[in-house]
């Protein structure tokens, strides 16, 4: 039975990491070298910190299904990264950021590492500028910042569109140094697919070589987990083809627990559903929206092209909703809305879409300062659709986008597994139950340069430094689970592709797991994964060999996760009987139709605790706020 | 959006192994014009599936033109001719009803095929790891304002730093040259002030490992500028020349 212990040290929230950096036990430099830690996940969680654990001198393998570490989805992040440095004078502070990061995520977050997220923040801004990182730049040399949603001080920092690139392959330069020096030993194209625990405490893993379809042991006396977000859950996101939930999904069937896996961000700013086909759904970003419209003719089965719609039968439904914000309401609220128009059949371009309008400002402001402004992502939507925004509104839907929960770790970033620490989007702990924008590069960082360091080092203080045997009985366990599993895959010779599994259950979570949830949807919802899932293993046929490149086999594997992983979100999302954040439960709302949440019953994290195939055991940490007042989001 | 598929003819290479011989296959197929290339394919390995044959290997990952997984030859240019995209950019409605389309995998001496359409570049993250970074630990670095870097030459920094790392530049160039590359890393490092220390040996040691690797020499073509997604100027090439030029100096000066 687990027990959930946050082991957030006492004393005042602004000293508890210091404290708990002088208390925390070290490793003194001549044994650095004789502990090996694996590091999963090349994204800027993994690469930072497989990177600063070298540096220090303990021996790093580093893992990635890629054919490079610099290929993680980190590189996609847009906007920005937030920091806490008030280079600006408007008033920002560490406590500002703790507070606005806590009231972002709807008061469903961990004070204390939240505290100790924004407290480091500061100093990852001036870790990559030294690594060469090339941020924005004000015409007196200093760094220029941006403003994002959630906040009212301008705090974002930037690398052109690309923040995420320039902020990995910062991460992949340190990472490539240690590489350099014999330090890091980097595996490419490998596939974790099991978590080996011996006697309680993680000590390795076992991977598939994707080009050899080998299975090989890995052992070290700690494992950290990087592997990002399960947003591919529901087929179509704005993540990347390969980011999956499949290493932290085994890792807690193997006692890890997993944490709030109801919370889920849909992005509203994304490029539509334009067929069948169709592989992601594209990003276009949220800053779109300080210059752009949005809205829906009022009329319903509206057949007419945008521009011939005239103004008094247009419907400008955040205006109208929410005249202070308008067009930049906060993500959930925008998104929920976007779903409502389009659920009472006014959406456009088929159904599921609504208009993102530039008119206006073309008009007020001129087509130079819009281009200026945005010509590279008014380039891209016209490459991908083949339509041009300066003539005619974009059209735009709400898409899976970042996923708050994750393994459930505590203060020192450690799961329910002792030895087995989890990074950045694959853990649960800093954003609530929503994520403000430019704040996922911000713990992926926090967590990987100056969290995980300390932290892996106070735990392998206390291990022994001796090697761990990959002939232990527990790594041939772990070999034979997947030899297993791989077998069973390629043996069902049935008739349903991998993919068309994956769009099904796509559609069960789009529908009732989705932006709005509700008891009826959710308990059926339930019971069609659980179908979905016999049919799986009834009916899959997944074509190819065990020992050769095989890309069918690789995401049949994964979709058999997110086959148990969505039960879990259901069943998450039906267990929290309140609205918060990105869950928002149609039972639980306000009049006016906005969340309302339950902090008298629903305080809590609900870590889940696998049991067997669709049984969990739920525990609860119960969340407590002595430092921000509990409050309702208002943006009337 | 959304008109009339497109009937088309795919040429597409088929190489079991990186010692098998490869060879065309043909396969003809009906696609929307609003797909991407890639999800064209997606469907054409659903329909393999279904038949129980074997689907066509080939790498993406983003599909945002971000991350270089993605890169195939279409038509003989890598990422096909349409300028400043990646593969995944590439949609259907830039083709033809009843047009024949040829894919291949990048092709060069550093670039061996995996299988199909898959080939391992790996030989660019070795040059990266002889000495694309600047030396500095996690912890103990000066605050971010401390040194005021110029807004252009932040830019400039920039413009080089937007490699996506596919190696296009390599398979565009007759002499699979990877100097476009190197020249973006070593350029984006040249210019900002945290580079300046270890200037002249970064040049060295990764030039000395991109020979090893066996990329080819720059013969002056452009080919690499003009099918490069991101649009890298050649001017990066003659800015690793011009410090590496000055590095041998420096380094023949000190020997003596």
């Amino acid at each position: 039975m687990i027990k959930l212990n946050s082991n957030v040290p006492e004393g005042n929230i602004a000293e508890k990491w210091t404290n708990h950096k002088f208390n925390m036990k070290l490793v003194n430099p001549a044994n650095k070298r004789k502990f090996d830690i694996i590091v999963v996940g090349t994204g800027l969680a993994g690469a930072s910190a497989a990177a600063s654990l070298a540096e220090l001198g303990y021996n790093v393998q580093s893992f990635t299904y890629h054919d490079s570490g610099r290929r993680a989805h980190s590189i996609a992040a847009q906007g920005g990264i937030n920091a806490a440095k008030n280079y600006q004078n408007d008033g920002d502070s560490v406590y500002r950021l703790f507070y606005d990061t806590v009231k972002g995520g709807d008061f469903r977050s961990r004070e204390a590492n939240v505290y100790r997220l924004a407290e480091v923040s500061n100093n990852i801004i001036d870790q990559c500028v030294a690594q060469g990182v090339p941020f924005a730049r004000e015409y007196g040399g200093l760094l220029d910042n941006r403003s994002f949603g959630g906040a009212q001080v301008s705090r974002t920092f930037y690398a052109r569109g690309q923040t995420g690139q320039q902020l990995l392959l910062g991460a992949i330069s340190a990472l490539n140094r240690q590489i350099g020096k014999g330090q890091v030993k980097l595996y490419t194209r490998r596939e974790m697919l099991e978590l080996v625990v011996i006697d309680g405490h993680a000590k390795g893993i076992v991977c598939r070589n994707l080009v050899t379809g080998e299975i090989e042991k890995y052992s070290a006396q700690a494992v950290v987990l990087a592997t990002g977000g399960y947003s591919n859950v529901f087929f179509l996101s704005t993540n990347a083809m390969n980011s999956n939930a499949t290493a932290a999904w085994r890792a807690h069937k193997k006692g890890a627990a997993f944490a709030n896996p109801c919370y889920t961000q849909i992005h509203p700013t994304c490029l539509p559903l334009h067929g069948e086909n169709q592989s992601k759904l594209p990003l276009m970003s949220e800053s779109l929206r300080n210059d752009g419209r949005i809205w829906v003719p009022k009329k319903k089965g509206e057949t007419r092209k945008a521009n011939d719609i005239p103004e008094d039968e247009r419907d400008y439904y955040l205006e109208r909703k929410y005249p202070s914000f308008g067009n930049l309401s906060p993500r959930d609220i925008s998104s929920r809305s976007a779903k409502e128009v389009c659920d009472e059949g006014r959406g456009v371009g088929g159904s599921e879409a609504v208009y993102l309008d530039f008119a206006e400002a073309i008009g007020r402001l001129g087509k130079k300062v819009i281009e200026e402004r945005y010509g590279n992502l008014f380039d891209m939507y016209q490459t991908i659709t083949g339509e041009n925004p300066y003539e005619v509104p974009m059209k735009i839907y709400p898409a899976p986008h970042y996923t708050m929960g994750g393994l459930w770790v505590d203060y020192n970033l450690q799961s329910t597994i002792p030895g087995l620490f989890v990074l950045g989007e694959a853990n649960f702990s800093d954003h609530g139950a929503n994520r403000l924008g430019a704040s996922a590069l911000m713990q992926g960082l926090a967590d990987g340069y100056f969290v995980a360091p300390y932290t892996v080092g106070n735990y392998l203080a206390s291990e022994k430094p001796a090697k761990v045997d990959t002939d232990h009985v527990e790594f041939g366990n772990a070999v034979k689970t997947v030899d297993d599993k791989v077998q069973k895959l390629l043996s069902i010779h049935g008739k349903h592709t991998v993919d068309e599994i994956h769009k099904k259950l796509g559609r069960i979570m789009w529908n009732k797991v989705g932006m709005a949830r509700n008891e009826k949807g959710l308990n059926e919802a339930i019971n069609e994964i659980k179908e979905l899932r016999e049919d799986f293993w009834k009916n899959l046929n997944v074509v190819g060999e065990y020992k050769d490149l095989n890309q069918t086999l690789e995401r049949a594997g994964r979709v058999a996760d997110y086959l148990e992983l969505g039960e879990l979100m259901a069943v998450d999302a039906l267990d929290r009987n309140e609205s918060c954040g990105g869950h928002f439960r149609e039972e639980y709302q306000t009049e006016e139709g906005e969340a309302l949440r339950n902090d008298n019953e629903y305080s809590y994290v609900a870590a889940w605790e696998f049991q067997e195939v669709g049984k969990w055991q739920l525990h609860k940490e119960h969340l407590e706020f002595e430092n921000v007042k509990l409050a309702t989001r208002s943006y009337k | 959006m959304s008109s009339e598929n497109l009937n088309l003819t795919l040429k597409i290479w088929r190489q079991k192994s990186p010692t098998s011989v490869g060879s065309f296959e043909e396969f003809k197929v009906s696609v929307s014009p609003d797909a991407s290339i890639l999800e064209m394919l997606d469907e054409l390995n659903n329909d393999l599936e279904r038949e129980g044959k074997i689907p066509v290997a080939f790498e993406s990952d983003c599909r945002e033109g971000i991350c270089g997984t993605c890169g195939l030859v279409i038509n003989g240019h890598p990422h096909g001719k349409i300028p400043k995209i990646a593969t995944c950019q590439l949609h259907m409605r830039n083709f033809k009803n009843g047009e024949t389309i040829y894919i291949e995998p990048f092709r060069a001496k550093a670039f061996p095929v995996i299988k199909d359409l898959i080939v391992d570049r790996s030989g660019m993250d070795k040059v990266l790891q002889a000495g694309g970074f600047i030396s500095v630990n996690t912890g103990g670095v000066p605050d971010a304002n401390e040194i005021p870097i110029s807004k252009d030459v932040a830019s400039h920094a920039m413009d080089a730093a937007e490699c996506i790392g596919c190696g296009a530049c390599v398979a565009a160039c007759k002499n699979a040259s990877a100097m476009l590359f190197v020249g973006a890393k070593v350029s984006q490092y040249s210019f900002l002030p945290q580079g300046q220390p270890e200037r002249f040996q970064r040049v060295q040691s990764m030039v000395a490992k991109m020979d090893e690797m066996g990329f080819g020499s720059c013969t002056n073509t452009y080919a690499c500028e003009a099918e490069c997604p991101k649009g890298i100027s050649v001017i990066n090439i003659a800015r690793m020349n011009k410090d590496f030029i000055s590095a041998k100096i420096k380094s023949e000066l000190t020997e003596v």
